[in-house]
């Protein structure tokens, strides 16, 4: 899977180690227009863990390192990531 | 007008003279935080940091510059670590140079408040026994960022 023919899904933190995965390629079919879609999408493919994990209440979502809301739209080449509130500083 | 995210410890001393040295004779406020030996559970004996290489620079420099013109400031500069920190060595350093002392300190403490609850960090805590937790978001700084947009309308 080619990064240029999907978006490419980076999760952080406490996401990256319950799903013990950094980021993942995953293909844009015709009704993945949203990053709603795109959870459905990941949870429907990874099972109870991935359903527990980016179903949590304060989860944020960037979309090419900017935060949107989850009906943000998708195209091919996005950049997606889940994460939980920042902590820095 | 600058942003530096690094791996490597920072002197805070050093960062002062070279804000300083961009425009001598202003107000010049700056804040350093260090990593703390306790927090609200128990004993830290080490912090590691998290962050979203190239989101976290886009950030930093956005809060920046939104101070900049907010507060009319001459110079700023942020400097925040991540990776693995030991009790007591600074994370984070901002500094805002400005004509006055009023724009200085409202810029700085600005950029602080944003730079919490918008940039890309996620801080791990070490206990002494060898444990470790994420550590949670705290809605104080929800508040204190909220204050800020508050502020401008």
């Amino acid at each position: 899977m080619d990064a240029a023919n999907g978006v490419t899904v980076k999760f952080f933190s406490l996401l990256r180690e319950a799903l013990d995965c950094e980021e993942r390629i995953v293909a844009l079919t015709p009704d993945i227009t949203t990053v709603e879609a795109l959870r459905q999408q990941l949870i429907a493919e990874g099972g109870t863990v991935w359903e527990e994990t980016l179903t949590q209440p304060r989860l944020l979502i960037a979309v090419n390192q900017v935060v949107v809301a989850s009906e943000h739209g998708l195209a091919l080449g996005d950049e997606v990531a889940f994460f939980p509130p920042m902590t820095g500083g | 007008m600058s942003v530096t995210v690094q791996r490597e410890a920072f002197d805070p001393t050093q960062e002062y003279q070279c804000l300083l040295a961009a425009c001598p004779g202003a107000a010049l406020v700056t804040f350093t935080g260090y990593v703390r030996d306790i927090d609200e559970q128990a004993d830290v004996a080490a912090l590691e940091l998290e962050h979203y290489p190239g989101m976290t620079e886009r950030v930093l420099a956005d809060i920046g510059a939104q101070a900049e013109q907010q507060f009319g400031l001459q110079a700023w500069r942020i400097v925040h670590r991540y990776g693995r920190l030991a009790v007591s060595d600074p994370i984070v350093w901002v500094g805002t140079l400005a004509p006055h002392r009023g724009a200085a300190f409202d810029g700085c403490h600005f950029m602080m408040d944003a730079l919490k609850t918008d940039a890309p960090f996620w801080k791990k805590t070490y206990r002494p026994d060898g444990s470790s937790d994420w550590v949670s978001a705290k809605s104080e700084d929800d508040l204190q960022r909220q204050r800020w947009r508050d502020t401008r309308t």
